[in-house]
């Protein structure tokens, strides 16, 4: 029987196990949403194209599966940009579908027209346009293949209006021939050998675990493989969660913001074994200064990810969980008993280093401080919650006052730096994890970008809890203005914002406003009870409030300003 | 260092912008791109010319191998090779020159195309030395147009680009 290109498309996605989409209809791609309106995928109506594309992101990194949007011709597309950017930047597996204007009138700046496979070219894993609906079927088994498997990362479907209205017979393709995609799985195995010995015997080693940790669902591997060997565990921002966050062996997060102790002990080792991460500058600071004296050994699915920024001395090409599991079973064959006492003591000056300079703040302070917000969200939520963040001081916050104990349970936009990410981001982990608290730490400034998004959750009874850390500021504009540009406050005050308890009021969520300390934790409590609508808290916090430590752009890693 | 990459790549939509995409996006040069496709209709080959440091041309070869349309990458420049570029050059001539440039064009085993009473143009192919040897020869005769092809370069032996991995 033959079925018109919009049905064929929404066959395949059954096919491919898509049970919820986020989308925004648009004029060519009404024929696909006639065909939605009788299937059983359930479709979400974000109020902006943005909205949809970060709560699709937000989905993937909850749940671990591919996320799904749309978005239509034009402006739909153009508007899903900073999405499909956003997923790129982080790994994140996207299929995008977008709308576009029939074939006949592609390229004659037809209405609603735009060349958005050309658009997104450097920033998507892969494209496509089809050409006709026989193929259908086969680009979506694709899509989804490439977007989940390596490294993965957003795929884009431009959906030419024509094409949907044409019919063909739905071909499920048996099976995929990508004769130039071959994602190499399984690491060499003389080169896992290398790099125990080169573990083995060394004095001073850390495992730097990235996002790819979480990616590969390697995270078991991960903490078995430090507690066999003893290594203490750094990871990148995105890579928290990685181990569990109150784990022994687990010091920390690195980089700009990250603590003292992680930031410290990168500069010392002799041997680093990174694992699933791409040494980003935020993390690594001034890349001399940078483990000068480490050999490295680097675990990666992605061979450009290996001796783009650092040096790598043993290479290994393959997927985090596969290899460290390839390690695992080699592990018995080598002496962990060796260099203990070198070792032992190198743990013990890291531990020490984490002693003399925690995370911290005046917490004797009377006002809110922002810390003690997030603080506040852990204790209550016992450390169960998904975070989401927004981006700036909240999302280091973030990081640095909420232990994560569960990979996928921190949420955040790493590499693009998304305002305007977190909320959206909650939305669409909440729909993925319904079982869990969501909460997006968020910044005034920040919540702003997609504020529209307050309705959707409400339309869609998404119980996501918003606790805005306000300081009426773009508070890290602010606190690099204030250390480096002499506190001249050019264009961070937002003196007129919303008040965000009416505002949520009149989207028919539930707002909240905490002036006083003492009322935190009630307040957090008191969100938690609401299970149909999201709750926008506003934590009036202190105005002038900075982040530390922070490495300042362009020093080393160990160069931190402490206050 | 110059250096001369073989990539083996599906016919397809937007292959050539998704490759020199790259190439722009992440501040690589290109000196030279030729593409055309091999016995199969549904495979091509370009030949790409490029500069840079041992890490940047490591990285541009992992990037190209990253691109889902991409079969095959090779650093020619690596092994031996025969790498050829073509001329088509448009030379002023006089009663007084023509003979001499004839004397040179035979030299240089290059070919006459086309010929009025004061031009020539003439094909040659070559490496990039060759070529621009005879393009210094021909200077002081007064060089009205210069259209060159990027290089090809093709691998010495039986071994072919698609062996590779």
């Amino acid at each position: 029987m033959k079925m018109t290109g919009a049905e064929i498309l929404v066959e395949s996605l059954r096919k491919q196990g898509v049970d919820l989409i986020f989308g925004y209809p648009g004029g060519v791609l009404l024929g696909i949403y006639d065909t939605l309106f009788d299937s059983d995928i359930k479709h979400i109506l974000p109020r902006h194209e943005q909205g949809g594309i970060h709560a699709a992101d937000g989905y993937a990194r909850a749940t671990g599966k591919v996320g799904v949007c749309f978005g239509t011709s034009g402006p739909g597309a153009t508007n899903l940009v900073t999405g499909i950017c956003n997923a790129h930047m982080d790994s994140v597996p996207l299929v995008v579908f977008t709308g576009q204007v029939a074939s006949n009138l592609i390229g004659g700046d037809a209405f609603q027209e735009a060349d958005i496979i050309g658009i997104t070219r450097p920033i998507v894993k892969h494209s496509y346009l089809i050409n006709n609906p026989e193929e259908i079927t086969t680009v979506i088994r694709e899509a989804f293949y490439i977007a989940a498997s390596g490294r993965p990362g957003p795929v884009v479907i431009d959906l030419p209006k024509d094409i949907m209205a044409q019919k063909a017979e739905f071909k499920w393709p048996s099976k995929i021939e990508l004769p130039g995609y071959n994602p190499t799985v399984k690491g060499h195995l003389g080169q896992i050998k290398k790099m125990l010995r080169m573990l083995e015997g060394a004095k001073k080693p850390v495992i730097y675990m990235g996002g790819g940790v979480i990616l590969s669902g390697a995270s078991e591997e991960m903490t078995k493989l430090s507690e066999l060997t003893g290594v203490p565990v750094i990871s990148s921002f995105l890579g928290q969660g990685g181990i569990p966050g109150t784990h022994e062996n687990y010091i920390g997060w690195l980089g700009m913001h990250g603590n003292y102790a992680s930031n410290m002990a990168m500069a010392e080792p002799d041997f680093i074994l990174a694992v699933g991460t791409r040494f980003s500058d935020r993390s690594t600071g001034r890349l001399d200064g940078f483990a000068p004296n480490a050999k490295v050994a680097h675990i990666d699915v992605d061979p450009s990810s290996i001796s783009k920024n650092v040096r790598i001395d043993v290479p290994i090409v393959g997927d985090c969980k596969v290899v460290l599991n390839q390690a695992l079973s080699e592990i018995d064959k080598y002496s962990w008993d060796k260099n203990l006492k070198a070792r032992k003591d190198w743990m013990e000056k890291i531990k020490a280093w984490d002693k003399k300079q925690p995370f911290g703040y005046d917490r004797e302070s009377t006002l809110i401080k922002p810390q003690y917000v997030v603080e506040s969200i852990y204790k209550v939520t016992k450390g169960e919650a998904i975070i989401c963040t927004e981006v700036g001081q909240n999302q280091m916050w973030a990081g640095q006052f909420y232990k994560y104990k569960n990979p996928r349970q921190f949420v955040s936009s790493g590499g693009l730096g998304t305002m305007g990410y977190g909320f959206p981001a909650a939305i669409g982990a909440k729909l993925g994890c319904p079982d869990k608290e969501v909460f997006d730490i968020a910044g005034d400034g920040s919540f702003m970008m997609n504020i529209q998004e307050i309705c959707t959750a409400v339309q869609y009874n998404v119980a996501v809890k918003v606790a805005i850390l306000n300081n009426k500021y773009l508070g890290m504009i602010r606190q690099w203005q204030n250390m480096f540009f002499n506190n001249r406050y050019s264009q961070c005050c937002l003196d007129c914002q919303p008040d965000f308890v009416k505002l949520a009021e009149s989207f028919n969520a539930v707002g909240m406003r905490i002036d006083r300390k003492e009322d935190v934790e009630g307040a957090i409590r008191e969100s938690l009870k609401i299970k149909d609508k999201p709750v926008i808290m506003d934590f009036t916090v202190d105005r002038e409030e900075n982040v530390f430590p922070m490495i300042p752009a362009g020093a080393a890693i160990n160069e931190m300003l402490l206050k | 260092m110059r250096h001369t990459i073989s990539v083996l790549v599906e016919n397809k939509f937007g292959v050539l912008s998704r490759i020199s995409g790259l190439f722009s996006g992440r501040g690589y040069n290109i000196e030279s791109l030729s593409v055309n496709k091999t016995m199969d209709v549904n495979i091509s080959t370009m030949t790409i010319v490029t500069t840079g440091d041992a890490d940047v041309i490591e990285q541009i070869i992992k990037q190209l191998r990253k691109l889902v349309n991409v079969l095959r990458v090779r650093d020619v420049s690596e092994m031996e090779h025969i790498e050829r570029e073509m001329m088509l050059v448009k030379v002023r001539t006089e009663k007084s020159t023509r003979s001499e440039i004839f004397n040179v064009v035979g030299t240089f085993r290059a070919k006459t195309v086309d010929i009025t009473n004061n031009s020539l143009v003439i094909e040659i192919t070559g490496d990039r030395g060759k070529i621009l040897a005879f393009l210094k020869v021909l200077e002081p005769y007064g060089i009205i147009e210069v259209v060159r092809t990027g290089a090809i370069a093709l691998s010495r032996g039986s071994k072919a680009t698609s062996d590779f991995k």
